[in-house]
């Protein structure tokens, strides 16, 4: 009887055995904990900002990242412009080169381009490229790929014809969306190019070995243009989803940075390890979507301003999070280039004015002690987002708010916001590229990311003349008015702008903080 | 070696009505000090989950502004600190008491009627109806548990009833399997042979003679239970499925408390200890009930 | 005996044909899709998805393909991770979760039994009292608290032992997880085989034993541990299926790459395939165990005959 309980044990043993040997670590290895497992290597069908972590330091475009986030040049060493802004010409590198030594040349962009708008690739992010002439007609199925605005002159010379004068389209360029790929390996292998043992990059670091949901080695690229200035030999991703997990992992010093921490330990933190937390203001908002549908009481602008009165952001970025959140009174956040926000017209208010005109407008709305309004709040399952839900809720108590707050994962929470089963609801938005129409095309009449359905003509409107625009400034400024209009109609609520938060190494160098919370291994360095 | 046991076992007809069975196990668990200590304190810990809410001076989901995860101390009332959003955490305790014992109950009772009736007749009938039944037990172990749940709390809304059935109705599947198990050991057993040749109905014979000699691992069982069920009803908040702000179960009060372990050690600590002194006076109760109604020490 | 094996393995096929019908429209059934994140994708994109994945089509004929694949052995692309099939994500974590899973149960099962045995052999005594109630302060602590006070204990504070990561089965990076998976299993095993050594004890034919004049040891050995271990073996069935797939917080805190890790991360991102293929597979392993226990069962009870 025993002898047969010992055949599931002896299994183990051996395996054990087989596994004893470990990996020698490399001297000058940068260990990452990224915040997710990448759903692909292939930039034409990543979407996450942890893919953007690995992708990124694989590849190069034509224009690519500093440590501070600046653009400076990639594969592309200068360009021209054309006066009515609508032509690029590019000049590439005569040096750069792909992973196994085949120069990169105009065609791999041209190949790049025209395949990630191809229907049958499927690239969930495509619709950054729009700008690009008849990229939009291509990716729905009406124009074929040959007809993009994009065409190598020579070998390497490259020319992009937008639809129209996009000022932000360089900054783009430095997207994992426009990166190439290499068309000799594409073309070989199909859509299982991208992983280890075939995939070929073109960025300070290649491929070597992917072991899903537990680390992504990357070592250095000899053919990588800029190879002798990039100190690091080795680069491990290691994605990991639990914050607490990267963060003791980090204590223990089995990784050199970590991609985000608990917003719980921040005291903690800055207490115990002050050299190793980063915080920086980061561009993306978080918000309350009011939902503008007919039938739901946020379709009323008093009711929407009046629970944006309510709102005491300070209480939520001070004593909810702390983690030197800024609180929110406008839509695109600070530090966006070539704008300067608009403010809500009550940020001068003091709080007891703020809850006293909102008591005003909730009873001129018809609600009050007798006819208390009843919301629906919405957020997906998250220990941020549920303290920021609770606080809010009992925010609005005074003004005889009751609030049901509904949880759900991250599917079903977005299915519901877009079929506008809510009143209110959580969501957030991290700018794509450094510019205010990001941020503010969210609230354009029928934009499939504009969950609440507001609808403005006016503001419709300045969006379209801004697109119009050229003078970068003067676009700002129509931006601006827009938002403004936006802001006094209470379309959203915004409610803090976010922050990144890494734990870094104190013994790393190079490593920055910015704005768009990029940063590429290529920068970075031990100390010697 | 099984010729032994013929004639003297209790189940073969000499036991009085059931009335004095469950007074001589009454007799018995009286006697084991753990069990009534533990039995104590379960009733305490009930009734101070029902009452205390009441005589806390805060209420569930009230927010005091100038307390964010403040440590316990008397002068604000806050006996147990507040958590992260500067609520009561012993107000919250106890009313996630209230969920997590009544979820834990109704579950487990549950699958326990399911679990042991389907078990019983399962091993009892044997052959191709067992065969057929335990087949379905296989298939409800398959099945996507998660999913029928997620589905659900969608078609009928976030109804805590439908937590208790749905744990319940998944957790019968280890017990039959439990007492399936017994029950093929017993039946082949010389006191039920001995019934049926006397012409002892079928139902009678799994009522009376099988059920209860299968009580001991069952009991034992259902104290595994009952913590098991605490923990998937936190697993399934945690996940968004269970109960939603501003309600809330210990479960979810620790999963909380995990995050904050080293700044708030209260949020952690309060509600693990109502839960830990919950399960292990649990187990002890259900080692004394175990012993107390074995029908074979009597 | 063979022929009983081969007759329940072709039961299967039923079984694992209605567990892969109900599963399939449940998950069509459940709210949210596959590419419901956070950002919306624009219509025509996302119809470019659906189409690629056969989501356009009418629901009874997406299971038809589904069967259609399966049957010639195809689990299909992930949704979620593009580089990757399901039955090389599958490939990849099973087999962790398998060891991590049997290293958890053996060493349950190493410190459950003896101390299940020793409680019972001084039932009520102080040393009764002593082991139950650290067996079972595994039961009344979660493993989602355990977890990371292990991490942070061994891992962090003392530095004995890496606090997370696979390190592909280094024996180091497994400590922590078996030891925080197994303290669970350890109570459940040491109660069970206490509570059934105790009921065998109780029972005629060992106190005939004992009148026999038969030693304490041959008593226990020859006579009440085969029989008290019963109720044990028909619970290892379920909790080895539960071990390997439902160890999920453990394989989420470890950072462990498993196949529970997988299950819950396609679950809630409805990664359709992903979850098809874990079911699948999930289903034909309960049933293997759960043929072995029985197997296991009968060799234990010559009582039990599987000869009708």
């Amino acid at each position: 009887m025993m002898s047969k309980l010992r055949f599931p044990l002896s299994l183990p043993v051996l395996t054990l055995t087989a596994s004893l040997t470990a990996l020698p670590l490399q001297a000058d290895t940068l260990r990452i904990a990224i915040m997710g497992e990448p759903a692909s290597l292939d930039p034409h069908k990543i979407s996450g900002t942890w893919e953007n972590d690995v992708v990124g330091d694989l590849f190069e475009g034509l224009i690519t990242e500093a440590a501070d986030g600046e653009r400076i040049p990639g594969v592309a060493e200068s360009w021209e412009i054309s006066e009515d802004g609508t032509v690029y010409t590019f000049q590439l590198r005569q040096d750069a080169r792909w992973s196994d030594g085949e120069p990169v040349t105009a065609e791999d962009f041209v190949f790049a381009f025209r395949r990630i708008l191809t229907p049958a690739t499927a690239a969930d992010y495509a619709y950054l490229l729009y700008p690009v002439q008849n990229a939009e007609a291509i990716y729905t199925g009406e124009a074929e790929p040959e007809t993009l605005g994009i065409e190598a002159l020579d070998d390497h010379t490259l020319q992009i014809t937008l639809e129209r004068s996009t000022p932000y389209f360089l900054d783009q360029l430095s997207h994992y969306t426009a990166y190439p790929v290499p068309r000799h390996v594409v073309e070989e292998h199909g859509d299982r190019w991208s992983r280890p043992g075939s995939m070929v990059s073109n960025g300070p670091f290649k491929l070597q070995r992917w072991q899903s949901q537990t680390r992504i080695e990357a070592i250095r690229n000899e053919h990588f243009h800029d190879a002798d200035n990039v100190a690091l030999d080795q680069v491990i991703y290691f994605p990991i989803e639990e914050r607490n997990t990267a963060l003791n992992r980090f204590r223990a010093g089995e990784i050199d940075v970590a991609r985000e921490f608990p917003t719980q330990q921040y005291r903690w933190l800055r207490d115990n390890l002050p050299d190793a937390t980063h915080t920086a203001p980061f561009l993306g908002i978080y918000y309350y979507v009011l939902n503008s549908r007919e039938g739901h009481p946020t379709a009323d602008p008093r009711v929407r301003k009046a629970l944006s009165l309510a709102v005491r952001r300070e209480v939520i970025t001070e004593q909810i999070l702390g983690t030197g959140e800024e609180p929110a009174y406008s839509f695109v956040p600070p530090g966006v280039s070539h704008y300067e926000p608009a403010m809500v017209p009550f940020v001068d208010m003091s709080q007891e004015e703020r809850l006293e005109r909102a008591r005003e407008l909730m009873s001129e709305a018809g609600y009050g002690p007798d006819n208390p309004l009843q919301l629906r709040l919405r957020y997906n399952t998250s220990e941020d987002h549920r303290q920021v839900a609770i606080a809010i809720g009992a925010m609005w108590e005074p003004l005889g708010v009751e609030v049901d707050l509904f949880n759900s994962e991250i599917a079903v929470h977005y299915a519901d916001l877009r079929q506008g089963d809510f009143d209110v609801g959580r969501a957030g938005w991290i700018g794509d590229y450094n510019d205010a129409q990001n941020f503010l095309s969210l609230l354009e009449s029928g934009v499939a990311n504009n969950y609440g359905a507001y609808s403005n003509e006016e503001f419709d409107a300045l969006m379209r003349e801004a697109a119009e625009t050229q003078d970068l400034d003067r676009r700002g400024e129509i931006m601006a008015e827009a938002e403004r209009l936006a802001l006094e109609d209470s379309a959203t609520l915004p409610i803090f702008y976010y922050v990144s938060r890494n734990l870094v190494n104190p013994a790393l160098q190079g490593w920055e903080n910015n704005i768009e919370d990029i940063h590429r291994s290529r920068w970075v360095s031990f100390e010697e | 070696m099984t010729t032994e046991h013929t004639a003297t076992h209790p189940g073969a007809g000499d036991l009085p009505a059931g009335e004095s069975l469950g007074r001589d196990a009454w007799r018995r668990l009286k006697q084991n000090r753990a069990a009534m200590v533990s039995l104590v304190l379960l009733i305490l810990i009930a009734i101070a989950c029902v009452v205390g809410p009441w005589l806390t001076p805060w209420g569930l989901n009230e927010v005091n502004w100038n307390a964010f995860r403040a440590p316990p101390s008397l002068a604000d009332g806050h006996l147990a600190g507040t958590d992260a959003n500067g609520r009561d955490l012993l107000t919250r305790t106890l009313y996630g008491g209230q969920i997590s014992l009544s979820v834990a109950l109704v579950a487990t009772l549950v699958s326990l009627v399911i679990g042991v009736l389907y078990g019983a007749i399962a091993g009892y009938l044997g052959g191709r109806v067992d065969n057929l039944m335990m087949r379905f037990v296989d298939i409800m172990y398959s099945l996507p548990f998660m999913f029928l749940v997620i589905l659900l709390m969608v078609v009928f809304g976030r109804n805590i009833l439908l937590i208790y059935a749905a744990i319940g109705a998944v957790e019968w599947l280890d017990m039959s399997r439990i007492v399936r198990g017994q029950t093929l050991a017993l039946k082949r057993r010389e006191f039920v042979e001995a019934a049926r040749a006397l012409g002892v109905r079928s139902r009678t014979i799994v009522m009376r003679h099988l059920i209860p000699n299968t009580l001991g691992p069952v009991v034992v069982y259902v104290t595994l239970t009952v913590p098991k069920v605490i923990l998937l009803e936190s697993f399934l908040s945690f996940l968004g499925l269970g109960v939603q702000e501003p309600m809330t179960s210990w479960g979810v009060l620790i999963s909380e408390g995990v995050d904050m372990m080293q700044g708030a050690p209260w949020m952690l600590l309060v509600p693990s200890t109502f839960l830990a002194v919950t399960l292990l006076c649990l187990n002890f109760l259900g080692d004394g009930l175990r012993d107390a109604l074995d029908p074979r020490t009597r | 005996m063979l022929l009983y094996v081969f007759k329940r393995l072709l039961q299967a096929i039923p079984t694992l044909l209605i567990v892969i019908t109900l599963s399939f429209f449940l998950m069509h059934l459940a709210p949210g899709g596959p590419f419901d994140g956070e950002r919306q994708l624009p219509a025509e994109i996302e119809a470019n998805l659906r189409a690629a994945y056969h989501l356009d089509q009418p629901v009874w004929r997406q299971y038809l393909i589904y069967l259609g694949n399966l049957l010639q052995g195809d689990f299909g692309p992930s949704f979620r991770y593009k580089d990757f099939t399901v039955t090389e994500l599958i490939a990849q974590g099973f087999p962790v979760s398998l060891e991590l899973g049997l290293w958890a149960i053996a060493l349950a099962i190493a410190l459950g039994l003896p101390l299940g045995i020793v409680a019972a052999l001084h039932r009520n005594s102080s040393v009764d009292y002593l082991v139950m109630g650290t067996a079972l302060a595994g039961v009344a602590i979660p493993n989602f608290v355990i977890a990371p006070i292990l991490a942070l204990v061994f891992g962090v504070l003392l530095a004995w032992l890496p606090v997370g990561g696979w390190n592909d089965g280094h024996w180091r990076n497994m400590v922590l997880p078996v030891v925080a998976l197994s303290i669970q299993q350890v109570a459940y095993i040491a109660r069970m085989t206490r509570a059934s050594m105790i009921e065998v004890l109780g029972t005629h034919y060992i106190r005939t034993a004992r009148a026999k004049g038969l030693s304490e040891r041959e008593v226990i050995w020859r006579h009440a541990l085969r029989p008290a271990l019963l109720p044990v073996v028909s619970y290892l069935g379920p909790a080895i299926a539960g071990i390997i797939t439902g160890s999920v917080v453990i394989e989420q805190i470890f950072g462990i790459p498993g196949i529970g890790r997988y299950f819950v991360q396609a679950a809630l991102n409805r990664d359709y395939t992903l979850v098809m293929g874990t079911v699948v597979f999930y289903g034909i392993l309960i049933v293997l165990l759960n043929l072995i226990v029985d197997v296991l069962y009968s060799a234990l009870d010559p009582q039990i005959r599987y000869d009708d």
